[in-house]
């Protein structure tokens, strides 16, 4: 075991993990943060989306001891500590951009790495980011709905389905 | 996955004294590859050599008309970074997803060589050079069949060469589910002649269309190609295309990467 030091939600943690821990298992087991879900643990769902030092990365596919020292945020840290949602979070239950919420905690790390990058996207620009997220519930015309309303844009724009 | 120590150097030179001083040992770059590998217990290193926060290991340079890329560049790097070779940038801001591209490396991508790989194209139809901590290799002596490379065990690439062509492009014809190329056509119009590079299609890997490059050397818009045609007996079949689907691909795309490279 070897012990591993990075920065949760902006709180200092350590562990103990092995070589083969990965990120989502520390995450998850190791500090008991089961927000992020593996959908899949082959790479492919999303649903373990996690930013590292401020980007997307999926945490069922980095090891533990990559993140020696990065700045981790997950889906616990984003609604205020009084349990208020984030602008994002609360457009998801607004434009019901979730049914089973199994998705949710990725697609909604992975909005807010896209909107740190691109503010105002269009909607082929969100179908196109999320490629990496995988839903089988919404048919994912409401998530984009969420994500643009979320960014502030007009939402009646886009086509009711 | 079975147990593994996980290493992380701060030299190349560090990296590679590990590689080869323990033959199960294995470098890590973004692990987009490797740990879903290790996660099937296809693979049981004994340890994982981590390249990522190597000093000279990542960074893009302009040098002679070349660009020099780093190694452990991820593919969201050189999306962002190399500008200086638009074709290039598209083709890494298309890999796969935003995620995996925040993690994957070029120099992961290529030691891996999957034969539906994007990378391998731009390497090859470029005229790229592989530097290794040990030498360089040239494109055309670098790739060598499916999964195969001509690296030796423990080598390690440290940065690629890519000559800037006149024009280029590449095409990547989607497989939905997996997000690599079904087919994908790369092609480069150089001063002193076109290299076009087709992944995803040949049962050997990446290869070059001879007889395109010779026809859009004389003459470079899509219909010089016309009349042309790859033999489907060479090309891989699998539930997603049969050899006709992609052998007609590998036309239609080279086609359409020659008008996107005409503007
Ligand atoms: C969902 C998904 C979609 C993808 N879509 C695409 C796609 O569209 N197109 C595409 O081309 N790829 C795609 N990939 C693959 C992705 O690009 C990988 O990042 C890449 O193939 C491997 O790079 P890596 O840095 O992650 O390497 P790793 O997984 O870390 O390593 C792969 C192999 O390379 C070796 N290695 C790593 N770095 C070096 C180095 N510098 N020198 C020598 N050997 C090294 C390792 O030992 C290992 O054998 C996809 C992957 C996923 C998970
Ligand atoms: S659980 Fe990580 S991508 Fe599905
Ligand atoms: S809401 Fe159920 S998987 Fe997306």
């Amino acid at each position: 075991m070897t012990k591993v030091a990075m920065t949760v939600n902006g709180k200092p943690v350590t562990g103990e993990v092995e070589g083969r821990t990965l990120l989502s298992s520390f995450l998850r087991e190791g500090l008991g943060l089961t927000g992020t879900h593996v959908g899949c643990d082959t790479s492919q769902c999303g649903a373990c989306v996690v930013h590292v030092d401020g980007v997307a990365v999926k945490s069922c596919t980095m090891l533990a001891l990559e993140a020696e020292g990065a700045e981790v945020a997950t889906i616990e840290g984003q609604a205020a500590p009084d349990g208020t949602l984030n602008t994002i979070q609360q457009a998801f239950q607004d434009h019901h951009g979730l049914q089973c919420g199994f998705c949710t905690p990725g697609m909604v790390m992975s909005a807010a790495a896209l909107l740190k990058d691109n503010p105002k996207p269009t909607e082929a620009e969100i179908r196109h980011y999320l490629e990496g997220n995988l839903c089988r519930c919404t048919g994912y015309h409401n998530i984009v709905k969420a994500i643009m309303a979320a960014s502030g844009q007009d939402v009646s724009v886009l086509a009711a389905e | 996955m079975y147990e593994f120590d996980f290493i992380r150097p701060e030299t190349i030179s560090d990296a590679v004294t590990v590689l080869q001083d323990d033959e199960d040992a294995q470098a890590l770059g973004g692990g987009q590859t490797l740990i879903p590998v290790l996660k099937q217990r296809l693979a049981q290193p004994s340890k994982l050599v981590s390249l990522a926060q190597i000093n000279g290991m990542t960074g893009i340079k302009s040098v002679d008309g070349a660009l020099v890329i780093g190694g452990a560049s991820t593919h969201a790097a050189v999306a962002m970074g190399a500008g200086g070779y638009p074709a290039l940038a598209a083709l890494a801001g298309h890999i796969g997803d935003p995620a995996v591209r925040n993690r994957g490396t070029l120099g992961g991508s290529l030691a891996n060589n999957d034969p539906a790989a994007c990378y391998p194209a731009a390497v090859l139809a470029s005229g790229a050079t592989v530097v290794t901590n040990a030498r360089e290799i040239a494109a055309d002596a670098y790739f060598d069949g499916l999964f195969g490379t001509t690296l030796e065990d423990g080598e390690i690439i440290t940065a690629v060469r890519f000559p800037v062509p006149e024009a280029a492009n590449y095409q990547k014809f989607v497989q939905p589910a997996s997000r690599f190329a079904l087919v994908g056509v790369y092609v480069a119009k150089f001063a002193d002649g076109v290299r076009v590079a087709v992944t995803g299609a040949g049962d050997d890997g990446v290869f070059r269309w001879s007889e395109a490059e010779e026809a859009l050397t004389k003459e470079f818009r899509p219909d010089a190609i016309m009349g042309l045609s790859i033999n489907p007996m060479n090309m891989i079949e699998d539930l997603h295309g049969t050899r006709a689907y992609r052998a007609h691909l590998v036309g239609v795309l080279t086609k359409r990467a020659v008008a996107a490279a005409l503007g």
